[in-house]
């Protein structure tokens, strides 16, 4: 992907040859992904981060092959290890901690509840990424469209974003999972259950958290058109598809790749609020949400269990929105923090 | 500047009408009947539903069904919506004034009434959650801010970012159950109307406005912070300092000025999104406000209810946009007026 605007190109070549013209020292161009990884290998902190979301995201990518293989159990249960007299509390302390169960056991089930997390890591991840790719994917074609066209196109598109920013978006989704869950059985085939539950998270997140990305996105592109590049692949002849995917996109990756990171936190989050107020996929179904729903009504007599899933909620969102800084300072070193 | 206020209330109104009609087309296109919610197990009973289509006027299509309800938040109207019921049980009819937005058959209530029963609670809980995250947020991002880089910054910024790391109802659930019930640290936090005590009121309102606070404490410290640091590397401060002004009123009468007006408008429309209630929180401590009722209506698929929540919901969030804009426009005079 070339990431320059031709224009600058030509003037780093020129300069570099005519520094060798006159035998002055040789000044190395860098390219803008060089000088991104050199700054990103200089930021300690962000490297420490980058490795805690890749084992994240590595652990999310494998816990269903693992959990097929039988090395993780999230679904058995096991009832010797359950006080089934006494309230279903796990046997043994701090909720039933040993080898075996490193983070104990689910009371009333017995099941894993180490398992059920490392599960709940690639449901949280899947919907995230995926709502995420959705958001940025409807946002940056609304803001790329919106921007370049301007006019009644971009005055309706920006319409458009302030009206789906009006909706009040926990009651939405919410009030609407019912009618668009049924919609999805009833005329598209999703299978019922966790496919349509998951889609409609999925769906729903991503339709309303693309507005305010597409208004990055709009005002980025307003002032990248006025640039003298643009100016000379149109002049050149370039036609608009040619200017949307080989002038303007490669522009717009630096706002895309940060505001991906930062919204997949916040999906994370919602998530589990939704799983909370009963929306989305349901339990058994080990998604973190479900997980932490399922310890708040032992919060008191084992809080191992209750702290745990938020504990690995907690440590996705912060490093993924540290992940995001990170990225920005690199990115964008004007941006002041 | 007159013009600009009647182009902005217009646009707003358009706006409103787009909105309203987008939010019934979604509950009323047909994908779920809603009357099947209406009755509970009575739906069994022949013509159960038929009555309660006709009562409702859902047997109407969308658009007329859309144009009942705005005249009957203009002028009020009578359930059951169909005339020939109305005649043959007078005993039944319910008058719904205006503004009118609706009647929920399972409450055997307006919706107006409704709304207006719980929205006290939820107005009480944005105050103490403004109060707590104007005073931590801005506070600490001006605190931030100064100590730039030191380790004051470090702590603040840190410190917030772990606490908005945590899911809301996390925090909430922890407060409650561990903090206030079983140490007892705080007060219980129960509602009292305003009206009836005062300190209770007060007492009472502090861990659910702590909770709602703390998930925009982070933000407000983010934002003000790097405000704060634009805009104390403006040249003209350093006019200020080279023409010899003491730092204080450089402080607070320059700097402060520019970096925290445009937090005016981000707290202002933070704020009207919580007067229709914060739902976590408010199902997290129980409270009996605008959010409770939504999740509620929502769930138990009351669909007057909703529908009136989501229309009270945005037009406070459109009208608050209005005032923002008009508000903005007289706070900042560099703001052009196009």
């Amino acid at each position: 992907m070339s990431i320059q605007p031709p224009a600058e190109d030509l003037s780093t070549d020129v300069v570099a040859t005519a520094a060798e013209e006159v035998g002055a020292t040789k000044i190395e161009g860098r390219t803008p992904w060089q000088l991104v990884r050199m700054r990103l290998r200089r930021d300690k902190t962000t490297m420490f981060i980058l490795v805690v979301v890749l084992f994240g995201l590595i652990m999310g990518i494998t816990a269903p092959i693992l959990s097929r293989l039988g090395v993780l159990d999230p679904f058995s249960g096991n009832r010797e290890l359950i006080d089934v007299t006494g309230g279903g509390l796990p046997l043994g302390r701090f909720g039933g901690v040993s080898w075996a169960h490193p983070l104990g056991v689910v009371p009333g089930t017995g099941q894993d509840v180490l398992s059920r997390l490392v599960l709940g890591v690639t449901y949280s991840l899947g919907i995230a990424v995926s709502a995420t790719l959705l958001a940025i994917g409807l946002g940056t074609f609304v803001g790329v469209v919106a921007g370049y066209s301007r006019g009644w196109l971009d005055f309706w598109l920006s319409r458009l974003i302030d009206l789906t920013l009006t909706f009040p978006q926990t009651l939405m989704l919410i009030a609407l999972s019912p009618i668009v869950v049924r919609l999805l059985t009833d005329r598209f085939g999703v299978p019922e259950g966790d496919i349509a539950n998951g889609m409609y998270v999925v769906g729903v997140l991503g339709l309303f958290g693309w507005p305010i990305f597409a208004r990055v996105i709009r005002s980025q592109v307003l002032s990248i058109r006025e640039r003298e590049f643009i100016e000379a692949a149109r002049s050149l002849g370039a036609n608009n598809r040619r200017i949307y995917a080989k002038e303007l996109l490669p522009n717009l990756w630096a706002p895309i790749l940060i505001y991906s990171t930062l919204l997949m936190p916040q999906f994370i989050s919602a998530e589990a609020a939704l799983s909370y107020l009963g929306v989305g996929i349901k339990p058994p179904t080990p998604t973190l949400g479900n997980v932490l729903r399922d310890s708040i009504q032992y919060a008191e007599s084992d809080f191992i269990f209750f702290f745990f899933p938020a504990l690995f909620i907690a440590i996705l969102v912060l490093s993924l929105n540290l992940l995001g800084d990170g990225l920005r300072d690199a990115l964008d070193p004007k941006a002041d923090r | 500047m007159y013009a600009y206020v009647i182009r902005r209330l217009f646009s707003g109104l358009v706006m409103l009408i787009v909105m309203s009609f987008a939010t019934f087309l979604m509950f009323f296109n047909g994908a779920v009947d809603p009357v099947r919610y209406t009755c509970g197990k009575a739906c069994g009973v022949p013509g159960v539903l038929e009555r309660n289509r006709a009562m409702l006027g859902y047997d109407d299509p969308v658009p007329v069904q859309y144009a009942k309800f705005v005249k009957g938040v203009f002028v009020g109207r009578d359930f059951p919506d169909d005339p020939a019921l109305r005649k043959s049980a007078p005993e039944t009819i319910a008058r719904c004034d205006a503004p009118c937005l609706g009647y929920s058959p399972k409450e055997n209530s307006t919706v107006t009434s409704m709304l207006a029963e719980r929205a006290p609670i939820s107005a009480s809980l944005a105050v103490a959650a403004f109060i707590m995250w104007i005073a931590f947020g801005v506070g600490g991002g001006i605190v931030a801010a100064l100590y730039k880089g030191r380790w004051p910054d470090k702590l603040i910024v840190g410190t917030a970012l772990i606490f908005y790391a945590f899911p809301t109802f996390f925090i909430g659930l922890f407060l409650y159950k561990f903090v206030a019930i079983k140490w007892e640290l705080t007060p219980q936090p129960v509602y009292t109307a305003f009206t009836e005590d005062p300190v209770a009121w007060a007492m009472g309102l502090f861990l659910p406005g702590l909770t709602l606070a703390l998930f925009y404490i982070a933000g407000y410290i983010r934002l003000t912070r790097s405000y704060v640091i634009e805009a104390a590397s403006e040249d003209y401060l350093r006019t200020a300092k080279a023409k010899g002004l003491d730092k204080r009123t450089i402080l607070w009468k320059h700097t402060m000025r520019s970096a925290l007006t445009p937090l005016i408008t981000l707290a202002a429309l933070d704020f009207a999104g919580l007067l229709g209630g914060a739902i976590i929180t408010e199902t997290v401590f129980n409270y009996q406000g605008l959010g409770k009722l939504a999740v509620d209506a929502a769930t138990t698929w009351d669909l007057p209810v909703t529908v009136g929540i989501v229309l009270t919901l945005s037009t406070i969030v459109i009208l608050a946009n209005i005032i923002v804009d008009v508000l903005y426009a007289v706070i900042d005079p560099r703001v052009k007026l196009a």
